[in-house]
C-alpha cells in the first residue's frame, strides 16, 4: 500500500424511497425527512433526501472489501452535499499517507462520495493498519 | 449533558439485515449460523441512536427532522460481533457558528468495561 494507490471505486445502487425505508428500518435511522417528502418539503427541500449514513455504509463496504475490517481504526466523514431520490453515489478512496502512528504502521485514505452530475456528498478519510 | 446509558446486543438477523440494506452480500454478514459474526463499520451509528432515541435533541430544543447530519466519525479500538452485550454512554453538547446551532454527540462503547468504540456526530439546526 503506497501512497497515491486508488482503491477500487464502486458505484452504488440508484437511492429509491423503497431502498431508505429498507436501510431506515435496518439502520435504526428513521427521521422522517429521509422518508416523508412532507416533512421534506416543510423544512425547505423539494423531496426526501438519502440519509449521510447510507453513502457512509458505502464507504464502509469500500474498505472493508479491500482490508479485513479488524484492521480499520477510524472512518470519518463529512456530509457536504444531499443526495436525492434517483442518484447513484460512486464511492472511491485514495491512499494520501502510510506512517507509523501509536507503534502500528497506518494508511490514512481519502475518501468521496460523488454523484453522477460530479456533486460532491461526501468527504472523508479512514484510517487503517497497513 | 449525559444521557443515560443504554445496553443491547446486536443480533445476527440485525446484522444480515442492515448488510441486504447497503446491498452487502458478504457471507461475513449474512451467514446467521458462523460462530463469529463482526459488526459492519457503521451499524454502531444506528443501534445507538435508536436506543437513545430524540434525547439529545429534546434537551436542546429541536425535532429530528430540523437538523441535518454533517459530521460522523467512528474510532475502532476493538473488534465486536453480533451477540455481544455492548453498552452505550453518551455526552450531549452545543454550540452556534454562524447562525446556526449544531449538537455534538460523542459516545463511548464498552463491552465488559473494555472500550471497543468512540462515535462522534455533529448535527446542524
Amino acid at each position: 500500500m503506497n501512497v497515491g494507490d486508488t482503491l477500487p471505486s464502486f458505484t452504488a445502487p440508484t437511492v429509491t424511497r423503497d431502498g431508505l425505508a429498507r436501510f431506515a428500518s435496518a439502520s435504526g435511522d428513521d427521521n422522517p425527512i429521509h422518508l416523508d417528502p412532507a416533512v421534506a418539503v416543510a423544512q425547505g427541500l423539494d423531496d426526501v433526501i438519502a440519509h449521510g449514513m447510507l453513502s457512509m455504509a458505502y464507504l464502509g463496504r469500500l474498505i472493508t472489501s479491500w482490508v479485513p475490517q479488524d484492521r480499520i481504526r477510524s472512518l470519518r466523514a463529512k456530509f457536504v452535499g444531499m443526495t436525492p431520490v434517483g442518484a447513484a453515489p460512486v464511492c472511491g478512496g485514495r491512499v494520501r499517507a502510510v506512517e507509523e502512528i501509536d507503534g502500528e504502521l497506518r494508511a490514512t485514505i481519502a475518501l468521496t462520495v460523488k454523484l453522477g452530475d460530479g456533486t460532491t456528498t461526501v468527504r472523508g478519510e479512514a484510517v487503517v493498519a497497513v | 449533558m449525559k444521557l443515560p446509558p443504554v445496553t443491547t446486543t446486536v443480533s445476527a438477523s440485525r446484522v444480515r439485515d442492515f448488510a441486504a440494506s447497503i446491498g452487502e452480500d458478504s457471507p461475513v454478514f449474512h451467514d446467521v449460523t458462523a460462530a463469529v459474526i463482526p459488526l459492519p463499520p457503521t451499524i454502531l451509528f444506528g443501534i445507538g441512536a435508536e436506543l437513545e432515541g430524540d434525547a439529545a435533541l429534546d434537551a436542546f430544543g429541536l425535532r429530528p427532522a430540523q437538523v441535518l447530519h454533517v459530521e460522523q466519525e467512528f474510532r475502532y479500538h476493538r473488534p465486536v460481533h453480533a451477540g455481544e452485550e455492548l453498552t452505550f454512554r453518551s455526552v450531549a453538547s452545543s454550540f452556534d457558528r454562524r447562525g446556526s446551532a449544531f449538537v455534538v454527540l460523542e459516545t463511548e462503547i464498552t463491552r465488559s468495561s473494555e472500550l471497543v468504540a468512540e462515535l462522534r456526530q455533529v448535527l446542524m439546526a
